[in-house]
């Protein structure tokens, strides 16, 4: 016996009987296509860097369907940031001080301590929004939009896509655009470029001196950034245990790219600070990414790997590979052991530190995610359906980041002593059920 | 209360009970016994309905009235009409050859051991007999000539299957348990709820003797079997199986041993199949042509 899927042919026959057989009886066949009611689900995610970032995270989710394909999808997350965030200095033999990002008040790092700022609170608000339905038996759009809203940051995403299915829906061809707007309005407004952090140690006569010097390290109070992308995808299902994916993105991101929060050392030639300058980027970012995907379906479980690799004019290049395993246990509940190892080259303007011998560069940055940099994320998920048949899952990860040697051309000796990159060590813990 | 059995598995209650010679199921995904027994309570009144309605084996319903009218017009009621509607349209679109007015030939054809085929001259005496484009009817009258026999035993079975789904559909559908009912092969799945593990089902070898030989997943749909094996007789070398052509009045020559067929209801599952087999060494390439997913066995 052979399970067979046949090709598509006109098929007067059977779509008559369809419709006799739907008039004889009545709704039964229909009972899946009438609209569905609302369905739930919500998750909590802590994420902590021991001694650096927490977050927590709360998402909810509802969608409902309409018809037969008719499906709308609302999500709202709610994040918050706290905890101390480096802000690109280097680490020194002695204590330095900085000046907040607002110009309020400063922070004091003590020697040998990388330079963490301390007031890193974010509150995010996002709700996204999207409906699928169907334009033909064999073709489906998407229209969605996303809104977001930060203290200092706000962004508007619209995005639309249209799938058609070949070959008996084994094959899924979709395509599918987006553009975004964000509004940066950082507290202490936008610095200019490569102007020196102003640090009150008192040098300043009055409270209205220290406050000309500071405005004068700062343009405007707000800037902008708009994106563009463009998705191609290909699903395949290859037979009825194996699906593939693979998709292509480009995307085009222009504005203030830039980090306002952001500096640089200028050491010596003794590696000794010197000066503090605020970082500048590019302001445009073209990005390729290209992503494939197979997913096998097993027995028992079903096991999944996929690879991403981007690819932009700033240079970062990035490998990601991920894999999750699904074991599926006879009472409902699974256990996914998670793997992902990532690997990116440092932007082109990645420097950890300036020095005072070389003549400024037109862009620098020493964001540690923008330097040469390995991940690996090892985790497990475990899911469960609870006994009113309600379902909740588990997740706990952790996440090791380190830099790559290659970054280290310290050609100043004194340097060498110190950590310059820093590893993050990150655990999260995430729980989610669906009602 | 009706005779049924309620066994408890991992995560789905069992109904058992037995209807139109045939092994009866409704497997619930909801472990409350007394739901289970409201839902089981529903499936067996209906499916007791049907069967004393349609069968031919019981005296004087209404099927029986149908065919001992003598050729007089008598009153029938919506749901009959509505089958036969659809028989009509099974006629139609098989041009003749699936026909519910076919059962005559079982006078003159017999599956035992020790039995012949019948004479051309008693062949074409009965085929005479059939044709459902002699009968007419309404929504409330039919009129049949002397000597014709209705038989909705090719659609009863089917059309039991979703009848019962459309029954429980509501009970089920508020406390979202996933149901299957399976009568006897013929059977409907329905998805009720987001997380709904697949049934898995058996199907039979040909023989139908050995265990399953090969397993379908299934979570929403239904599927069902028509089978050209059990019953047949050999005679002077050449065998003769149950599955008769209304139109020769012989034998469907070269069929496949069963055929499964998916579809979105029940009854027009089992039409295809059955429409299928009719066609004999065609069945596979009817099946294929007409972009039916089906199993096919030779």
């Amino acid at each position: 016996m052979q399970l067979k899927k046949t090709p598509k042919q006109p098929a007067r026959i059977a779509e008559k009987l369809a419709v006799a057989a739907t008039a004889l009886i009545g709704s039964t066949a229909n009972a899946q296509q009438t609209d569905g009611e609302w369905r739930f689900s919500s998750s909590v995610l802590a994420y902590s860097e021991p001694d650096r970032v927490s977050a927590a995270e709360f998402i909810a989710t509802a969608n409902k369907t309409y018809g037969d394909e008719g499906l709308l999808d609302v999500k709202i997350v709610l994040d918050s940031l706290t905890g101390s965030s480096a802000n690109g200095a280097i680490e020194q033999h002695s204590a330095q001080t900085f000046t907040r990002p607002s110009g309020k008040g400063q922070f004091v790092t003590q020697a040998d301590d990388t330079p963490l700022d301390d007031t890193f609170k974010d509150t995010r608000l996002q709700v996204n929004a999207s409906w699928t339905n169907a334009l033909t038996e064999d073709m489906r759009y998407t229209i969605g939009s996303n809104l977001s809203r930060e203290y200092d940051y706000q962004s508007i995403t619209i995005n639309g896509e249209i799938a058609k299915d070949f070959f008996q829906k084994n094959t899924t061809l979709s395509t599918g655009l987006s553009f975004g707007s964000d509004q940066v309005a950082p507290e202490g407004d936008i610095p200019l470029a490569f102007s020196s952090m102003v640090v009150n140690q008192g040098q300043y006569n009055s409270e209205q001196d220290y406050w000309q010097a500071f405005d004068a390290t700062r343009t405007k109070d707000s800037d902008s950034i708009t994106t563009a992308e463009l998705l191609l995808g290909w699903t395949q299902i290859v037979n009825r245990r194996m699906l593939m994916q693979f998709n292509y993105g480009f995307s085009d991101t222009r504005g203030y790219l830039t980090d306002p929060f952001k500096v640089l050392s200028v050491v010596n030639n003794q590696g000794i600070t010197q000066d503090l300058v605020y970082e500048n980027r590019p302001d445009a970012r073209a990005q390729h990414s290209i992503f494939a995907l197979t997913k096998y379906h097993f027995e028992a479980s079903i096991f999944d790997i996929s690879y991403r690799y981007i690819a932009d004019d700033w240079d970062i290049n990035s490998h990601t590979i991920d894999t999750h395993w699904r074991f599926m246990l006879q009472d409902n509940s699974f256990w996914e052991p998670h793997l992902r190892f990532y690997q990116q080259s440092a932007a082109k303007f990645y420097q950890p530190f300036l020095t005072q011998s070389q003549s400024l560069p037109s862009y620098a940055s020493a964001d540690y995610r923008l330097g040469d940099l390995s991940a690996i994320t090892i985790g497990i998920k475990y899911g469960f359906q609870m006994h009113d048949g309600d379902r909740a899952e588990v997740r706990l990860e952790y996440y090791k980041q380190a830099p790559r040697k290659s970054n280290q051309p310290a050609d100043i000796a004194r340097l060498n002593e110190l950590e310059l990159y820093p590893e993050v060590d990150a655990l999260i813990l995430q729980l989610n059920y669906y009602f | 209360m009706s005779q049924f059995k309620l066994t408890e598995h991992k995560g789905f209650i069992r109904i058992v009970f037995a209807a139109m010679a045939s092994p009866c199921e409704v497997l619930i995904r909801n472990t409350d016994h007394e739901f289970c027994m409201k839902v089981a309570q529903l499936a067996i009144d209906e499916t007791y309905r049907i069967e004393q309605k349609f069968s031919r084996y019981i005296s004087d319903n209404l099927v029986d009235r149908m065919n001992s009218s003598n050729g007089k017009t008598i009153t029938i009621d919506d749901e009959v009409c509505k089958l036969l509607e659809y028989a009509r349209n099974m006629f139609e679109a098989s041009d003749g050859l699936f026909d519910i007015t076919s059962g005559v030939l079982r006078k003159i054809w017999r599956f035992d051991s020790s039995a012949k085929p019948p004479t051309t001259r008693q062949i074409q005496s009965h085929i005479k007999k059939i044709g459902f484009d002699k009968i007419s009817y309404n929504s409330n009258s039919f009129t049949m000539p002397k000597g014709m026999e209705i038989d909705f035993g090719g659609l009863g079975k089917e059309y039991a299957v979703d009848q019962v789904a459309s029954q429980i559909i509501p009970l089920c559908g508020a406390a979202e348990a996933s149901f299957l009912v399976n009568f006897g092969g013929d059977l409907s799945a329905y998805k009720l709820s987001d997380c709904a593990p697949p049934w898995t089902i058996g199907l039979e070898s040909p023989d139908f003797n050995e265990s399953p030989e090969s397993y379908i997943n299934m979570t929403h749909g239904c599927v069902a079997t028509s089978g050209n094996t059990t019953r047949y007789f050999e005679y002077r070398g050449k065998r003769y199986g149950h599955l008769l052509n209304p139109k020769t009045g012989y034998p469907v020559e070269h069929a496949p041993m069963s055929i499964t067929t998916f579809a979105n209801n029940c009854v027009l599952a089992g039409s295809l199949s059955s429409l299928a087999m009719l066609k004999g060494k065609d069945a596979e390439t009817f099946l294929i042509a007409q972009s039916v997913r089906h199993l096919c066995t030779w």
